[in-house]
């Protein structure tokens, strides 16, 4: 089995448009919520959500291209190019045709389906754009990634709600660690905000009519957010022979699925996917520092996931430095497991570990240390990142500080 | 629609709602049963409250619905929204509660 690297990052969040914004804002617990766009003419029960600010495509995509793909696509490639870039990589002949894409979605292009739906059923038209099919599709973004940079090697999309982009890592890991190829392009990409989508959410009451407090006793639900985040993927081999700095190492992946219920969470099946990830690592419970937790800011998750810890980490869970960065950057769904284990492997490379912000009451049900507000200095070695979906999908991605 | 604020006749068509909802025979839901009993969940709650929005043209907030535990809470919480709602007849129809 060979050592898998991350050699580039690229980022694009409510929190900034490129990776140095993002970490810039994490390590200032800085909050990327605001009035959703337009959001008055939707007649929602709540009005925030962690918005791409300003972006306008145009500015990345002649206009031609820009039209051939729908927004959450066009973050998938902004931030690829930058994962792309800061890795220094070559694309050569024999490296673009072994090369992978694995990437994750939750709900594809919403805003390219929504406005099919609008004319439709709301203006009565009789046709619908003729690319609206393969802009919604949950694969535009790794197919437009392949495209931009002509990589004709095994390329893919999972769909497992929000554990999506933490299921691809996971899927990129363990094709360059087998040695199937040399690199690997993956993340999660998705920008959820259409009028259909926000009523979706506003139904199942789990977003908070204020802002996102992870863990905290007065948190009341989570905040949509959208984004990418991006990351090349390296054998340690490949990348110390082109000599690549590293930016740090994966070197777990577990999954799990509850098997219990559609919605609520159960602690026994996260905790199961954090044992996996840490005996694929080789690492014993104590030697992990930092935990990026899926800390949605829903009553239960919170709850079950600090359960989840305890029974992971045992005593351990006590002495671990735990934040949810999603009060900051909101749950960018498909894209939360790459969003947040950008955060971690930042946070190992730092030696800065984001706090929870919006924290203002500590919760008896979650015991731990979540970081409270300010972001703290600490060099873990190990580092973890969970993403728990509904429909009781779990991934938990582990990551090394170099 | 139902403005009809008869407690038995209210009481009824929301246990029937209940009932229809969660799939099971309309007797075996009564006034005195809590959601545990009939084995209703969160999300079961959230499915049952939408039901009963259309059915009586009301808005439940979140809030409100996190506290409901029982049929009983559902049919008092439901008689006091329609009462709110032909309160404020002139109103427009969606009160929804001040963010942040």
């Amino acid at each position: 089995m060979r050592r898998v690297v991350v050699t580039g990052i690229g980022v694009i969040s409510a929190l900034g448009k490129n990776r140095e914004s993002f970490q810039t804002a994490l390590q200032e617990g800085r909050c990327g919520i605001g009035p959703i766009q337009d959001v008055d003419k939707f007649d929602l029960r709540f009005r925030n959500g962690a918005e791409v600010k300003c972006f306008d495509p145009f500015t990345y995509f002649e206009p031609k291209a820009a039209d051939m793909i729908d927004r959450f696509a066009q973050f998938a490639v902004v931030a690829a190019r930058e994962a792309v870039s800061q890795s220094g990589i070559e694309w050569t002949e024999e490296l673009r045709e072994t090369s992978a894409i694995v990437t994750g979605s939750c709900v594809g292009g919403q805003a390219t389906e929504n406005q099919g739906f609008w004319d439709v059923y709301k203006l009565g038209k009789t046709r619908v754009h003729p690319m609206t099919i393969p802009k919604t599709m949950a694969n535009a973004g790794a197919s437009a990634i392949s495209l931009e940079f002509g990589i004709t090697g095994p390329a893919f999309t999972i769909s497992t709600a929000c554990s999506s982009s933490a299921h691809a890592i996971g899927q990129a890991f363990w094709m360059v660690r087998s040695g199937m190829c040399d690199a690997a392009l993956t993340g999660g990409s998705e920008a959820p905000f259409s009028h259909g989508i926000l009523k979706a959410w506003e139904a199942m009451r789990v977003i908070s009519p204020g802002l996102c407090r992870p863990f905290s006793k007065d948190r009341n639900g989570m905040i949509l957010g959208e984004g990418a985040a991006m990351m090349v993927l390296e054998s340690f081999d490949h990348a110390i022979a082109r000599g690549a700095a590293p930016m740090a190492e994966i070197v777990g992946f577990g999954m799990s699925s509850d098997a219990h219920h559609v919605t609520q969470p159960s602690a026994e099946g996260a905790a199961k996917a954090v044992r996996v990830a840490l005996q694929c690592a080789g690492i014993a419970p104590e030697q992990v520092g930092y935990v990026n937790a899926h800390g949605t800011g829903t009553t239960v998750n919170d709850i079950t996931e600090t359960t989840a810890l305890h029974l992971a980490f045992g005593d351990h869970a006590k002495r671990l430095a735990i934040s949810s960065t999603k009060a900051m950057h909101g749950h960018t769904l498909g894209a939360a497991g790459a969003i947040e284990s950008a955060a971690a492997i930042l946070a190992l490379s730092s030696g800065i570990l984001p706090p929870t912000i919006n924290f203002s009451e500590c919760d008896p049900e979650c015991d731990l240390d979540y970081i409270p507000n300010c972001p703290r200095k600490s060099d873990p070695e190990f580092a973890i990142s969970n993403s728990f979906a509904f429909g009781g999908l779990n991934a938990v991605l582990v990551w090394r500080r170099i | 629609m139902a403005d009809d604020l008869n407690q038995e006749e209210l009481t009824g068509r929301i246990l029937r709602i209940i009932a229809e909802t969660q799939r099971k025979e309309p007797a075996q839901v009564t006034i005195d049963n809590s959601f545990e009993e009939l084995g209703i969940d969160s999300m079961d709650g959230v499915n049952i409250v939408f039901a009963l929005e259309n059915e009586f043209d009301i808005n439940v907030p979140d809030e409100e619905v996190k506290n409901i535990r029982s049929v009983r809470d559902m049919v008092e919480g439901v008689r006091t929204l329609i009462q709110q709602r032909n309160l404020k007849t002139d109103a427009p129809s969606d009160p929804a509660p001040a963010a942040s």
